[in-house]
């Protein structure tokens, strides 16, 4: 009996676990599998390469289906994003770790986990209805009409005034993904041991100076992780997104007019897929995006633990 | 005591579970307006035991889960074409059935601050919007056509679908028929590859982009651009005149020789005063309902077969209300007969229940 | 002379100061920037729609006003609530077999395995509930809705446990061992209770970050205009409904889809605060 309790207890307690466990490894395999699977006639007509750069998507008169504009789509929406979100990111994140009060380091954390929280839907919404209306209003009509009389060749780069499109959606993702940069890089500063401030201090320096100098040389491998998490973000990033890019696969894209995304493109057209093959390219791009998303988490998980070790290494 | 209440509660709510049949659809976004308000009336009718669930996700969504059997009933305004209905045959050994229930018109939905008369279009002038051809307002040839309207200079945003749809499908298939250009390039289905412009999902969507900017034309059933006061342009017909959409010029268009199986095109029509983009729209049943995996039941087959009667019959009431044309009496007998052929495990509850 | 040098470039020093200090305050103003513009409209459009009939009543057919959206709140509810009743067993499990067994052989692969589901896209949650649940069942449904976002939550709540448990120092376990307690005793009457209110956190956060979800429910809840309460029917959440009145022209559903987004956020702030409170509560 005891020896039930404790040997035969642990053993059934440990496989328990570990058959849960291989569970949630299985589902990630599963992923992987079933993405490959459903999106292999579309393939094997097209080739893995062929299809990623294939720039037709045209489910009806030729029947070929390129993925090229959904990844360029994807692509310039994040690479902007995670460009303009970058130095406000770490704006915030150097403002709480080293320049606010206590109290006001707290709020600020605070915001940044309710920006984490905000449903992106929300976030969509906002863009229908205020910032699409108002970039079209303030930003695009004035300059597109100034083009117009007085630089003809920007208007095929400026595309059509709508309001959807890269512009907005790059502004809304911009702020979505503020949170996982700032989060990352203001662990990483906090992360900076003292001595190296107090050191930098007692040399003289000012608290930009030690920034400069002491800290962020130090925290940039937590701050690069930070930006490929964003980066990851931005990528898997669907309705937001769909709600205001203008869903047109038309390239070459412009500055204003619409566009699409990897997830877009599944977010529209996955429940209406007549063709198999049309639906098969749905899925093949879902497997593309599972190995982007995959390729930006690694590439992050393997600075931050180079960064860690770094830390350490200092200590 | 406690334990016995809970007994008879759950006892109750699985009663009340069995009792209740929720026959789910899904498909165009076209009658979506009209759906809805047949699922409610229905829904009340019924005493709340036989509940509509109509998800407009878009004609090709539609075609999509009535073949992949997700659904009790799809939703289509174009029909089956001959290979996918041959594609039923082989797959599930029965017919797919196309029951028209309501017409509807596609128009172009424009918005325009400042102009007030509404605008005509021509066939090949649309075309050439939906091409990139013509890229402002002010453009020549629209201001041929319009010759008492001051047309801004703005920019022609143009709003497309984003998703499979028939509406799309009825737009197409018309600007096929006038323009050879679009015929050659762009054609004729319920997803496109648009040469121009900004996707919106569903009607809904479109109106709903066309309606928040300036500059922007879409296409969209007659009803979303009355229930959201958009602007909507008359379209030059076959015989030359300039025809808003209501539903004396619906009903006219769809004046032509019916085809047993229902499955005709309007759009283009000859009739001197049809509105030249209309359409009927369709329910997708199977013929053997057996087949189809949504449905688990003969009681949940019957309260299909119920429904779609009512709709043919009583239902119609709703169509004009909501600017839809209600079936003629042809159409309706057509339907009706289509609708008789419905078995479910060999049993003929088609005509059982049409023939009440 | 040199003293002048000297005054000149502290001069430069802390003018760059001032200007550096400047410049991240404005960086982080702008960083709330957008963060502040929504929840100020959420807060100014959504109130004003709020009512009774929107908690109580079912939504209603396009261009007809009134109603509510009882039907996307309860299913937002059920959905959800299922979806962690799936997640738990397997995110905790995971979290446990990472924390208190460090050196199993399987740890490297599942944390990596874990790790890589932690940074998928929501909508491929979506295509595999899909293709595993919609597909097999012959239908849409609420289960399979509580699928996808089960599948979304087990690699949160897989490594807000093991974070927790890490938490937990090492003398409990050692205390329960030379007690002569079995691991699997130690396990769940020492160190699982000791860890309970960063659990509770770290279930909740999962709730709260599932419950904003749309893109996983597109093509498996697929939505419902009635209370639905069978999960085995398509059934409607709060961001789904959100999501095609948001992109719909009529202008009664743009304010209830205020309305839902000032809940839907309302019921997100309420788990996290409940998650805070619970963190020091227990």
């Amino acid at each position: 009996m005891k020896r039930l309790y404790t040997h035969f207890g642990d053993r059934i307690f440990a496989t328990l676990l570990l058959l849960l466990a291989l569970g949630v490894a299985a589902l990630a395999l599963l992923m992987a599998y079933e993405l490959y699977r459903g999106g292999s006639l579309a393939l094997q007509r097209f080739g893995l390469l062929g299809f990623a750069l294939g720039r037709e998507w045209d489910p009806v008169v030729q029947k070929t289906f390129g993925a090229w504009p959904y990844i360029l789509g994807t692509l310039i929406v994040s690479f902007s994003a995670l460009l303009l979100s970058f130095f406000p990111a770490l704006a915030a994140a150097i403002f709480a770790a080293e320049y606010a009060p206590r109290w006001l380091a707290q709020v600020i954390n605070f915001l940044l986990d309710l920006m984490a929280a905000v449903p992106s839907v929300v976030y969509g919404l906002w863009g229908i209805f205020v910032l699409a209306p108002w970039i079209r209003d303030k930003v695009q009509l004035p300059f597109y009409m100034w083009a117009a009389e007085q630089a003809p060749w920007l208007v095929p780069i400026l595309g059509v005034p709508t309001g959807y499109g890269l512009m907005t959606a790059v502004l809304i993702l911009a702020s979505m993904i503020i949170p996982y940069t700032a989060a990352l890089a203001r662990d990483a500063i906090a992360l900076v041991p003292k001595e190296h401030r107090e050191a930098a201090y007692a040399l003289g320096a000012t608290r930009w100076e030690v920034m400069r100098l002491a800290i962020l040389p130090l925290a940039r491998g937590g701050i690069i992780a930070g930006t490929f998490l964003a980066l990851a973000r931005a990528v898997g990033e669907t309705m937001a997104v769909t709600m205001v890019i203008g869903n047109s696969h038309k390239l070459p894209y412009t500055l204003f007019g619409g566009a699409a995304t990897m997830p877009s493109v599944i977010a529209n057209e996955f429940t209406e897929a007549v063709e198999d093959l049309h639906l098969s390219a749905l899925i093949a791009v879902g497997f593309l995006l599972f190995l982007v998303s995959m390729a930006v988490n690694f590439t992050a998980a393997y600075v931050l633990r180079r960064q860690e070790r770094l830390v350490k290494g200092v200590l | 005591m406690r334990k016995a209440f809970f007994g008879i509660l759950a006892l109750a709510s699985l009663a009340l579970a069995q009792q209740t049949i929720t026959l789910v659809g899904a498909g165009a976004t076209f009658p979506y307006p009209l759906m809805a308000k047949y699922g409610d009336e229905y829904t009340r009718l019924t005493g709340g035991k036989v509940r509509i669930n109509y998800q407009s996700i878009g004609s090709g969504g539609g075609i999509r889960q009535f073949l992949e059997q997700t659904v009790h009933f799809g939703a289509s305004d174009a029909p089956l074409d001959d290979t996918r209905m041959k594609e039923v045959r082989d797959r599930f050994k029965t017919g797919a059935l196309n029951i028209g229930y309501a017409l509807g018109a596609v128009v172009p939905i424009y918005n325009l601050p400042g102009v007030r008369e509404p605008l005509r279009f021509s066939g090949s002038v649309l075309a050439n919007i939906y091409l990139g051809r013509i890229k402002t307002w002010n453009d020549p040839t629209l201001q041929e056509l319009n010759p008492n309207v001051k047309l801004p200079p703005l920019p022609i945003t143009v709003v497309h679908r984003s998703d499979g749809s028939g509406t799309t499908y009825v737009w197409a298939d018309y600007l096929s028929k006038v323009s050879p250009e679009w015929a050659q390039k762009v054609g004729r289905g319920t997803s496109l590859q648009w040469p121009v412009g900004v996707g919106g999902k569903g009607n809904e969507g479109v109106a709903g982009v066309v309606k928040q900017t300036p500059g922007a034309i879409g296409y969209v059933e007659v009803t979303y651009a009355k229930q959201n006061n958009l602007s909507y342009g008359a379209v030059q017909n076959k015989a030359g005149r300039f025809i808003q959409a209501d539903l004396p010029s619906i009903k006219a268009a769809a004046n032509v020789p019916l085809p047993g199986d229902m499955r005709v095109s309007l759009t283009d029509t000859a009739a001197p005063d049809g509105y030249p983009i209309a359409s009927f729209t369709y329910l997708l049943l199977y013929e053997n309902l057996s087949v189809n995996k949504a449905v688990k039941s003969e009681a949940e087959a019957r309260a299909l077969v119920e429904f779609v009667k009512w709709v043919l019959t009583e239902g119609q009431k709703f169509n004009e209300p909501l600017t839809y044309g209600a079936l003629s009496s042809v159409a309706q007998q057509r339907a009706l007969a289509l609708l008789s052929r419905v078995t479910y495990e060999g049993k003929p509850i088609g005509k059982e229940i049409v023939g009440r | 002379m040199k003293t002048l040098e000297k005054d000149l470039a502290l001069r430069r020093r802390y003018r760059a100061e001032r200007f550096m200090m400047g410049l991240v305050a404005l960086g982080t103003l702008l960083a709330f920037l957008i963060l502040f513009l929504v929840l100020a409209y959420a807060l100014a459009q959504g109130v004003g729609a709020l009512n009774l009939d929107f908690f109580l009543k079912d939504m209603r057919p396009p261009g007809e006003s009134g109603g509510g959206l009882r039907q996307a709140i309860v299913g937002t509810l059920i959905v959800d609530g299922l979806g962690l009743l799936i997640a738990l067993p397997f995110g905790l499990a995971a979290g446990v077999l990472l924390a208190e067994y460090p050196d199993h052989p399987v740890n490297p692969y599942l944390r990596l395995l874990s790790d890589t589901l932690n940074g998928m896209p929501a909508i491929l949650f979506g295509l595999l509930a899909f293709v595993l649940i919609v597909k097999p069942m012959g239908g849409f449904s609420g289960l399979s809705g509580a699928f996808a976002l089960g599948f979304l939550m087990i690699p949160i709540l897989a490594r807000s446990t093991e974070g927790v448990l890490s938490l937990v120092p090492k003398e409990i376990r050692e205390a329960g061992l030379a007690l002569g307690l079995p691991r699997w005793r130690v396990i769940l009457s020492l160190v699982l209770p000791t860890a309970r209110a960063g659990l509770i956190t770290g279930v909740l956060l999962a709730f709260a970050r599932a419950a904003g979800e749309a893109a996983p429910l597109l093509f498996t809840a697929f939505g419902s205009p009635l209370l639905e309460l069978n999960p085995l029917k398509p059934m409607d959440t709060l961001p789904l409904r959100l999501f095609a009145f948001a992109i719909s022209p009529y202008e009664d559903w743009h304010r209830q889809a205020w309305a839902a987004g000032l809940v839907l956020f309302g019921l997100i702030t309420l788990t996290s605060l409940l998650a805070r409170w619970a963190s020091r509560r227990f």
